[in-house]
């Protein structure tokens, strides 16, 4: 059993927009990219040009359709990783302390020097956000980039997970959730950002922005809007007086 | 409390980075190649490019995968099985570059046109356009035809550009978006910026599509609009506009046709512009009731009134078009059934167009001149914005709906104004500014001009004396008398029939013509092989270079092996398909940040090189010598008109920009740069560019134009006006009969809508469903299908149907579907979406894959679980009765009309689990895959 710090300095997380996301995979393939050739062991792919090939990724993208009474049916697309919760299941259930919370930030890592690949805190997370690697047989998860946030190799402004940087409709948010003048905390206050299944009691650091209202244009007819209507009087008449006063 | 570990971080991310242009898609983003130990390590977006500001997609990120690809081809190669077998010998470059002369120098000495030259989705048109001149063939295109012509040259012809490479929204001010039928791959990364920034200031996004996938999920509002109905949906938006009034007439006036005086005087000249003695249309003047040229100084032109002549009345255009469209056979309930979206939604959305351009209208405080000297003291725009790809242009009633879509723009005055539509230059060109298409071909010479443009009537047609179609796709005649782009989707059926005339050599770059590029695959791949009864091969010969192991590899006698993007030099050139933006010039080029581990060659060195051996005027020196060592020597050396060369930016001593004497560091300073040049637009030239005399002096001044070329905006097309004129019988240059009641209807000089001509020959009760396919946002293509990273996003293609069809047939999860069309018949996997047009499904395009290709494992699930609907979709349309086959095609553009499919569907017998039809398999000219990756550099 591992213990998870009383608290942290910061919580660094991600908010992510399900407004904005079109579900394009960026993010996938660009933590992808990056998580293969930097901490710890890379991401591998077994049977990679086969039948079945699998892959380790550290986020994913799953689409939902939301069928509505009275609306035609959405489809939301919902990114997926590791929430770096405050009270992570993963890190109490590891029997070798690999799993840790950093009470800096709070980013939620795997040592996989201590990693046994027992695979106990993935059937502890709710979200399903650990994969164990198929080549390596270590414990692989989002760690928020810790080695790009604070990368003095990296220009100041690439010092953001690969994810946010990559992200085309800016649907991805990185930033300090203790801080209430964060810009991603005034975010979640201004959108009503949500925990992901809070019934856990995982108290995830990742916040969710909801879809907007879909579907709810409204206008009055057209012709009401205009004064006059051109039908009122005759289209020609309306064109000429409307040419008159151009 | 344990101490933590320490991990590193801050570890070195690479020894270099290496800034070149992503090829992924055709969407040209700037990237930044981590190099660790000379290999590529990971590559990311880069923040300075003007296309992607740092983002990229995941296509772009997994092009270290396609690089190191196991699929790419190691060695030219030498076909030794049958066609379509992949039984090949590696030979050497020197065999195959004579193989290809000694097939090539005796076409080219007696008939040149024996050659047929086409490529796909390069990125080098204007280069291997300008090498097939020099050959002397007619018979050169790129796949422009089967992508998406009647979005380009409706835009051309209606306003003298279109959407992605022509222009794009103001996003940083349009206050509403309205997306139709979009191609997801397209324009890809900045339409998500886009919509980013959209959403973040909370701009209203409605999305026209019969699937709600991708953009159209986020979506404010879904229209899911009925496949091939979205022409009759615009014009019933636009119904609404007339009739409450809500146009910008100022606009109309000033900016477009909309004044010009149409001739009703029956006779050869009906129909065409009434014009002065000087030649010039003409406009009632409202001060004086006459007619008079339209640029006249100090005129007020009518849009209602006309003027009479010899007893016959002359109306304006405009007058011609609210007549049309305040038809009560455009309101939203005339049209609500057909296009599936009820009435009240029409009404809803044509009013917040109207309320957004009228009533939100957008002023900058800047003032400009326009082409007749007027000043203005202020830019108002009607920030209203509209995007379209291929779901729109893929239909026989393509052009003439993507005209409307024009004319809605057009009408609300929201083009080139702030908040709405932007050309990017070197657009707005008016089709009068692009050249005449020629076919003028003689042994040993070059052909008489380019091969494209764009014919202002039946007199720039490219017919011989017997009124054949001088090229082999039929472009520009009388079956498709607008195909800008030609009609590379019939080329393998025209060659295999000898119609209009055999051809010896048919030469493909990049194009998987033998797979998911042609329509009606199966048959495509029988007709490479067929073989005349001395068991010579109908097609002769068939040259083929790509860079990896692609289905069209194996039906190819000779292949010549192109390296991947990161292994060679390209410009992304103005003379081509730039990457400019509204408000600035600019290009780019590739550079190879690693050199080849293979023996292939970059294909525009091989093209380089051949003409040189051919003696190709231009490609040799006085002396016999090759005059270009490489193509990246000709980037920086050639000049297509003096001054003006491939790259436009750092010309002459390296200040040139557009104009100056090529610079032999020009290369260098590219990738000094970043791998990009900008050249931004002044403030007072960057709206209302066709008609800003800042803006067209700039433009003259970059090389651009030689001269302004000022112009207006046809919302009337008089080249349409020629060809239907034409029809009717006028002219010495006639149409064969059989042709002439369907141009009479189709090259209507406004838009039209007309259904599908395979929704007008089908009977809904026999085949009562459309079928499309879209691209992943994840895949280009088949490249991506074959990528490690990316085929574990999208690996199948499961067909999805709405709930209301998954209970009719009694769908369980896990079930197969039979799809039937007219031609064909498929299985697939079957899956269960809501968010769907009731009367449509639809499955992912180009997963599939023929057994043995891309280096693939035989059970891979992209040959084993996937279809390509090209199965189902003939070239032509099934036989009517009369004796002639008709093409499955635009008849104004010939583009191919891929999203007219009509199908029925059934569920598959039980313990189906292989992907019908079987389309056999090919010998793999590359090894093995390895079975498992850990790609750390």
């Amino acid at each position: 059993m591992t213990t998870l710090p009383t608290k942290t300095d910061r919580k660094l997380g991600l908010v992510i927009d399900l407004d904005t996301c079109v579900g394009c995979h960026a993010c996938v393939i660009s933590c992808k990219g990056w998580n293969t050739q930097n901490y710890g062991a890379p991401l591998s792919d077994m049977d990679a040009y086969g039948a079945e090939p699998e892959g380790t990724f550290l986020n994913r993208v799953h689409s939902f359709e939301v069928t509505r009474e009275q609306a035609p049916p959405m489809v939301v697309h919902f990114p997926k990783s590791c929430l770096h919760c405050d009270n992570a299941p993963c890190v109490t259930v590891c029997p070798t302390g690999a799993s840790y919370k950093r009470t800096e930030d709070g980013i939620v890592l795997v040592n996989e020097s201590a990693c046994i690949g027992c695979g106990l805190c993935a059937w502890a997370c709710p979200y399903g956000a650990r994969e164990m690697d198929g080549a390596e047989k270590v414990m692989k998860k989002c760690t928020l980039c810790v080695d790009r946030i604070y990368n003095e190799n990296l220009p100041e402004e690439d010092r953001e997970p690969a994810c946010v940087r990559t992200c085309p409709a800016g649907a991805r948010h990185f930033g300090d959730l203790s801080d209430p003048d964060s810009d991603v905390s005034q975010l979640v206050a201004a959108r009503e950002g949500f925990d992901l299944m809070p019934e856990q009691g995982t108290q995830p650091v990742n916040k969710y922005l909801p879809p907007r209202a879909r579907d709810s244009l409204d206008m009055p007819d057209l012709a009401s809007l205009c004064d006059p209507a051109p039908e009122a009087t005759g289209f020609l008449g309306w064109l000429d007086r409307a040419l008159e006063k151009l | 409390m344990p101490s933590q570990p320490t991990p590193d971080l801050s570890p070195q991310v690479s020894d270099e980075v290496r800034k070149t242009t992503c090829y992924m898609c055709a969407c040209r983003c700037g990237i930044n190649v981590h190099m660790k130990g000379g290999r590529v390590a990971y590559i990311e977006g880069n923040r300075d490019h003007p296309v992607n500001r740092g983002v990229l997609c995941a296509k772009g990120s997994a092009g270290i995968m396609q690089h190191n690809s196991p699929a790419r081809l190691r060695a030219p190669l030498k076909r030794v099985g049958p066609r379509g077998s992949g039984k090949f010998r590696e030979i050497t470059w020197e065999e195959a570059l004579q193989t290809a002369v000694d097939w090539l120098k005796p076409l080219r000495d007696t008939a040149p046109e024996k050659l047929a030259f086409f490529t796909g989705r390069d990125q080098s048109q204007s280069f291997t356009g300008w090498w097939a001149q020099a050959f002397g063939t007619p018979n050169w295109a790129a796949h422009g035809g089967f992508c998406s012509v009647n979005m380009a040259a409706a835009g051309i012809y209606t306003m003298g550009g279109a959407f992605w490479e022509f222009g794009q929204p103001d996003w940083d001010r349009t206050k509403l978006f309205i997306l139709f039928g979009v191609a997801e791959d397209h324009d890809s990364n900045p339409i998500k910026m886009g919509l980013g920034k959209l959403k973040a200031r909370g701009a209203r996004v409605i999305g026209v599509n019969p699937i709600r996938s991708g953009y159209n999920a986020i979506a404010d509002d879904w229209v899911s609009i009925t496949p091939g109905t979205d022409g009759l949906f615009i014009l019933s938006l636009v119904h609404e506009l007339l009739r409450a009034g809500k146009i910008d007439l100022g606009y109309l006036v000033r900016y477009t046709n909309a004044p010009y005086l149409v001739n009703a005087a029956d006779g050869p000249e009906k129909g065409l512009f009434l014009r002065d003695d000087a030649g010039k249309p003409m406009v009632r003047d409202r001060a004086t009731g006459q007619a008079v040229a339209w640029d006249t100084p100090g005129i007020s032109p009518d849009l209602g009134a006309g003027v009479e002549i010899g007893g016959v009345s002359h109306l304006p255009v405009f007058r011609h078009l609210a007549d049309r469209y305040l038809a009560p056979e455009y309101a939203p309930e005339q049209v609500s059934d057909r296009c599936g979206v009820p009435a009240v939604r029409i009404r809803a959305i044509a009013a917040e167009i109207a309320r957004v351009a009228f009533d939100e209208e957008i002023t900058i405080d800047q003032p400009w001149t326009d082409f007749r000297g007027v000043k203005h003291d202020k830019m108002v725009g009607r920030p209203v914005t509209m995007h379209a790809m291929r779901g729109i242009s893929a239909h026989s009633n393509g052009f003439q709906t993507a005209r409307a879509l024009h004319m809605l723009q057009i009408l609300i005055g929201s083009v080139e104004t702030p908040g709405g539509f932007r050309f990017k230059p070197p657009y707005p060109k008016p089709p009068e500014a692009h050249p005449r298409p020629h076919a003028g071909h003689n042994p040993g010479q070059p052909l008489d001009g380019p091969h494209l443009g764009y014919p202002l009537g039946p007199e720039h047609l490219l017919l011989d004396d017997a009124g054949q179609p001088k090229r082999i796709d039929k472009a520009f005649s009388w079956d498709a008398p607008m195909s800008a782009h030609g009609l590379m989707h019939m080329v393998i059926s025209n060659a295999h029939a000898g119609d209009p005339y055999p051809i010896d050599t048919l030469f493909l770059y990049m194009a998987n013509m033998a797979w998911n590029s042609s329509m009606n695959t199966s048959a495509v791949m029988d007709m490479l092989t067929d073989q005349n009864e001395d068991g010579s091969y109908k097609i002769p010969r068939i040259i083929y270079s790509d860079a990896y192991s692609s289905e069209m590899v194996a039906f190819a006698d000779l292949v010549l092996p192109d390296t991947t993007y990161l292994e060679r030099h390209d410009c992304i050139s103005l003379l081509d398909r730039p990457i400019c933006e509204a408000d600035a010039l600019a290009d780019s080029i590739r550079w190879p940040v690693v050199a080849p581990d293979r023996d292939v060659r970059p294909f525009q060195t091989t093209l380089l090189e051949l003409g040189a051996r051919l003696g190709l005027p231009g490609m040799v020196r006085e002396d016999g010598s090759a005059a270009y060592k490489d193509y990246a020597d000709y980037i920086t050396t050639h000049e297509r008109r003096p001054g003006v060369g491939p790259l436009a930016g750092f010309r002459g001593n390296g200040d040139g920009k557009g104009r100056g004497a090529p610079n032999p560091d020009q290369i260098a300073r590219y990738i000094e740069n970043g791998g990009f040049w900008i050249d931004h637009i002044p403030a007072e030239a960057q709206f209302y560019k066709p008609w800003n005399a800042a803006y067209q002096d700039w433009a003259v001044e970059r090389g651009i134009y030689d001269s302004p070329q000022p112009y207006v905006f046809n919302l009337y097309s008089e080249p349409m006006r020629k060809f239907q004129l034409a029809a009717e019988g006028h002219g010495d240059r006639q149409p064969p009969d059989h042709l002439r009641a369907r141009l009479r209807e189709t090259m209507d000089p406004l838009p039209i809508w007309y259904p599908t001509f395979t929704d007008a020959a089908t009977d809904p009760d026999e085949f009562p469903l459309h079928a499309l396919t879209q691209r992943p946002m994840a895949h280009y293509h088949s490249w991506g299908s074959q990528n490690a990273w990316l085929r574990q996003i999208h690996g199948h293609t499961p067909l999805y149907v709405s709930g209301e069809i998954w209970a009719k047939h009694g769908f369980q999860p896990g079930d197969w579907a039979i799809l039937t069309s007219p031609h064909g018949r498929i299985t697939l996997p079957v899956l269960r979406m809501d968010a769907l047009n009731g009367r449509t499904v639809w499955t992912w395009n180009a997963v599939a894959k023929r057994r043995g290709a891309w280096a693939l494992d035989e059970q891979a699930p992209e040959a084993t679980k996937s279809q390509l609907l090209n199965h189902l979709i003939h070239e032509l349309l099934p036989p009517k009765g009369d004796g002639l086959r008709w093409a499955n095609s635009d008849p104004v553009t010939g583009q191919a009309a891929w999203y007219d499919l009509r199908v029925r569907i059934e569920k598959a017998p039980a313990g189906q689990s292989l992907a019908y039809p079987d389309t056999g398999q090919q010998d793999s000219p590359v090894p093995p895959a390895p079975r498992n990756l850990a790609h750390q550099v």
